[in-house]
């Protein structure tokens, strides 16, 4: 017999998904668990002291608002990347895979222009919790963007290839990294009004 | 989702961008309502329910949960049932 | 892989055998899963044996306090012992990797990643895990993390030693090591993380046809829920490991709170931090944890059992909607460890609560387990006399943990020596000897040889005797009032009386490491030179006995189609009393 590890491309006749769809929601799953527990650590690290910032008047709202609209305009052409593949248009996928890299870039950079800001005026993790929590969970979520450019990058490039030999699977894997990427998005829209509107 | 016809992509299309004319509209709304004074509690209300709104947007429509498979709603409800312990009670800890 | 990959796979799998590769590929970075459970089991074992020996050089200390230690005292560094006298730092270090190397780098790995990697895909007919080159990075980000932690232990002031719970703000403000653990933790979570996710989806998608999911094996049942418990509750413990990292190394206070003493100064941090918030973390894993030590261990009794009483399991079902149950409350009773951290009176009630819930489906599977042994004719076996061991071990187990989690009791139990010996309890001669079970039970599976049963007997014996001789003790001594963190027990007058305990405890303790000698011996030895055995020698009934030993890559020579249950062993009209899952027509 044939040693093949099935529902690669093809979906299971009975959960109706592939593998790596299942897979990577399972991933998510586990994601949504390590930013509940940092979202956990934050409400008790709040409600446990009196004298917490207003995220406001302390934080840069215009470049954090800017940042919302690139991640939140990546997501979109993420997924149009891949609707392109599901139209056969394979060069579409291209022009709309490279500007999903290039805003991620954009949200990376203005970002760093916002650390850069706070180290100027001395702001560390160490300067108090709020700056604390505000470093770690930012960081954290700008290493899943980083980790998302080098997914969405091996796509567009080496990985490409396997268009040509299975177009569904390369469709199903572009689906699955647009996935992680909405779930990035997803997570700054709640880390957006946490950290700095509230 | 694979095995979609032209005609089913093509309209999803549509949805995305009015999908994303939403979720800009609400990126504004958020922002806005910031700037207006009111009591924390309920500016945390106002806020947390604007995010789950963009939110559910996101996961409904670019993560097309609102057309996923069942295995993948039961993980996901899984998930949030013991999301919603895990971000309740430490914080019922101070009481 | 793409569709060229595919057909050069499948072709060398239509010969039945695995074509040429080179040895790094095959044995070393190989994406096979049974390679892959006999690396993660050869390296747990290794990982066990180092964490017991770690534990037997604190047993010196605790029934000898300030005595040299013979023999070996002057092996180690001035940072470590002085003419052979345990430093207090030191012992702190050995208790702290002790736990740590047991529960992360011993048993879950051979439970979950040794036998559920060789076990699970063969039981449900799958040619290999859904994903298996993360299968491969699995293993090794597990060997990365184990190499990190083992290193730790020769960067200056040594391991880490604030327990295997790292309760700050001691673990912030203690030595590099510290820092080495946490690092290795993230290898191990992401390494467990990666495992579960390919677990659950090899069993959802890949389990043969007519498999269904009532015919799964006990076993897979239980893999199948502990890799839900170990996708969701230890990422909350990634989240605790950051932050724990960035007090350590950015100078925040998380868990530092306002005004902080240290050596008698004010500590210089910014303060505002909780703690107990460390505590919620670390348990919202750390008490599923306990259930993924155990799930698996009971998946291994089960199929020892069953194919040892040579009848069915009595009550399949309740054992497979306990164990769902068991998964689904474990992760709600966590702070049923906190009960001293001043929480509230509504808060402990409803962990009170969930916690004489969650024993329920324990007992029941446990009972379900004893029944089945009602009108058998049992095989005694070596396998199953360790799972026969493990049904009262466990018991006991189970039964001390009770009055630790009614809060009234709790309060004079907390943090003294009943609590080493409850878990232990559970984990030693429970979990462990279930895994034992699994060696005895599955190696010729994957060596097409038995181990010897005389050597196997010796070992079982003088395990169970030592194991009680080790942990019974501590249930008196912590009833006593003994606390479990004492360096030297003998400075404190109400832990005298129990001292000549220790002294047995820890005789005990060496004995049982030098019980495993014949194991040791007959492990090696069989691989060469055991009792040759056809492919199914237990003469069982599930899938991995159905195909050639050992296994051929692809798992199976033909894609196996499954018509009835697991245990269908002594069933009436049948010639043989087993009846294969994936035989078609009657015996």
């Amino acid at each position: 017999m044939s040693a093949e590890i099935h529902y690669i491309s093809e979906p299971h006749p009975v959960s109706g998904v592939t593998n790596s769809k299942l897979g990577v929601w399972l991933f998510l799953a586990s994601e949504v668990m390590l930013f509940g527990g940092l979202f956990s650590a934050y409400i008790l690290l709040r409600t446990g002291v009196t004298d917490w910032p207003r995220g406001h008047e302390v934080l840069n709202v215009p470049l954090a608002t800017l940042n919302t609209v690139i991640l939140i305009t990546s997501s979109v052409t993420m997924v149009m990347s891949w609707a392109s593949l599901e139209l056969k248009k394979f060069s579409k996928f291209r022009l709309y895979m490279t500007i999903t890299i290039l805003l991620a870039i954009a949200f990376l950079v203005v970002k760093g222009f916002e650390y850069a800001h706070k180290f100027d005026h001395h702001h560390f993790p160490s300067t108090s919790n709020f700056y604390a929590i505000y470093f770690v969970i930012t960081g954290l979520h700008g290493l899943h963007v980083i980790g998302g450019i080098i997914v969405n990058a091996y796509l567009l490039l080496p990985g490409s290839k396997m268009w040509k030999t299975n177009p569904e699977q390369f469709t199903g894997r572009v689906e699955a990294a647009g996935l992680y990427w909405h779930f990035v998005d997803l997570v700054w829209i709640f880390l957006f009004p946490a950290l700095y509107l509230l | 989702m694979s095995g979609h016809s032209e005609v089913e992509v093509k309209k999803q299309v549509t949805l995305y961008l009015r999908v994303f004319f939403a979720l800009m509209a609400l990126t504004v709304v958020t922002v806005a309502i910031s700037y207006v004074h009111m009591p924390i509690l309920l500016g945390v209300a106002v806020a947390l329910f604007i995010a789950c709104i963009k939110a559910s947007l996101v996961a409904a429509f670019f993560m097309h949960l609102s057309t996923e498979k069942k295995i993948i709603i039961f993980i996901l409800i899984l998930t949030v049932f013991f999301f919603a312990f895990l971000l309740a009670t430490p914080s019922l800890h101070h009481t | 892989m793409t569709n060229h990959d595919h057909s050069h796979v499948a072709q060398t799998h239509d010969s039945g055998h695995g074509h040429k590769m080179p040895f790094w590929k095959k044995y070393i970075f190989s994406v096979d899963h049974k390679t892959i459970g006999v690396q993660y089991a050869v390296t747990s074992l290794i990982f066990l044996f180092f964490g017991f020996g770690l534990v037997s050089l604190m047993r010196w200390q605790l029934a000898y306090p300030g005595q040299p230690l013979p023999l070996i005292g002057g092996w180690f560094s001035d940072t470590a012992m002085i003419g052979g006298i345990m430093l207090p730092e030191f012992y702190n270090q050995l208790g702290a990797m002790h736990g740590t190397i047991m529960i992360f780098l011993g048993v879950v790995p051979l439970s979950v990643g040794a036998f559920g990697n060789y076990v699970l895909p063969l039981q449900i007919g799958a040619p290999d895990m859904a994903f298996p080159k993360l299968n491969m990075m699995s293993y090794w980000l597990y060997f990365i993390g184990g190499i990190l932690m083992l290193a730790s232990f020769f960067v200056p002031g040594g391991a880490a030693q604030s327990g295997w719970t790292s309760y700050p703000p001691l673990s912030v403000i203690a030595s590099g090591g510290q820092t080495w653990w946490l690092i290795g933790m993230v290898f191990l979570i992401n390494s467990s993380l990666l495992g579960s996710v390919n677990f659950i989806t090899t069993v959802v998608q890949l389990r043969t046809k007519g498999m269904s999911f009532f015919r799964l094996p006990f076993f897979v049942w239980a893999q199948f829920v502990t890799s839900f418990l170990l996708l969701l509750a230890f990422p909350p413990l990634m989240a605790a490991g950051v932050l724990q990292l960035s007090d350590r190394l950015l100078g925040s206070s998380f868990f530092m709170p306002s005004g902080l003493v240290v050596n008698g100064a004010v500590s210089a941090v910014a303060g505002g931090g909780n703690a107990v918030l460390w505590q919620h973390l670390f348990w919202f894993l750390a008490h599923p944890e306990v259930y993924v030590l155990i799930l698996p261990a009971m998946g291994i009794v089960s199929e020892v059992m069953a194919c040892n009483t040579r009848k069915p399991l009595y009550g399949y079902k309740a054992l497979v909607y306990s164990s769902i149950f068991l998964g689904f409350m474990s992760f709600i009773v966590w702070a049923h460890h906190m009960y001293l951290t001043g929480m509230g009176t509504t808060m402990s009630t409803f962990f009170q609560i969930t916690t004489m819930i969650i024993s329920i489906p324990s007992v029941v599977i446990l009972t379900t387990l004893i029944l089945s042994l009602w009108g058998a004719s049992i095989r005694f076996t070596v396998p199953m006399m360790f799972a026969l061991a493990f049904l009262p071990m466990f018991g006991i187990g189970g039964l001390t943990g009770l009055p630790l989690g009614l809060n009234a009791a709790d309060i004079h139990l907390h943090d003294t020596y009943y609590v080493i010996g409850h878990f232990h309890y559970v984990v030693a001669p429970g979990t462990i000897f279930a895994l034992f079970a699994g060696i005895y039970h599955w190696f010729p599976k994957v060596t097409g040889r038995k181990m010897n049963e005389a050597l196997g007997k010796i070992h079982f014996y003088f395990s169970l005797i030592f194991m009680n001789g080790v942990f019974l003790p501590m249930l008196i001594m912590g009833l006593a009032g003994v606390s479990r963190r004492l360096y030297d027990p003998t400075q404190y007058a109400h832990a005298l009386p129990t001292q000549p305990l220790n002294v047995f405890i820890s005789i005990s303790a060496w004995c049982l490491g030098l019980a495993q000698i014949p194991f040791i011996i007959n492990f090696f030895g069989s691989i060469f030179k055991g009792k040759k055995v056809d492919d199914n020698p237990w003469q069982a009934t599930t899938l991995e006995w159905s195909t050639p030993t050992p296994p051929p890559h692809g798992n199976f020579l033909k894609e196996p189609v499954v018509y009835r249950g697991p245990y269908e062993y002594s069933t009436p009209g049948q010639k043989h009393d087993f009846w294969p899952q994936s035989m078609k027509e009657n015996n």
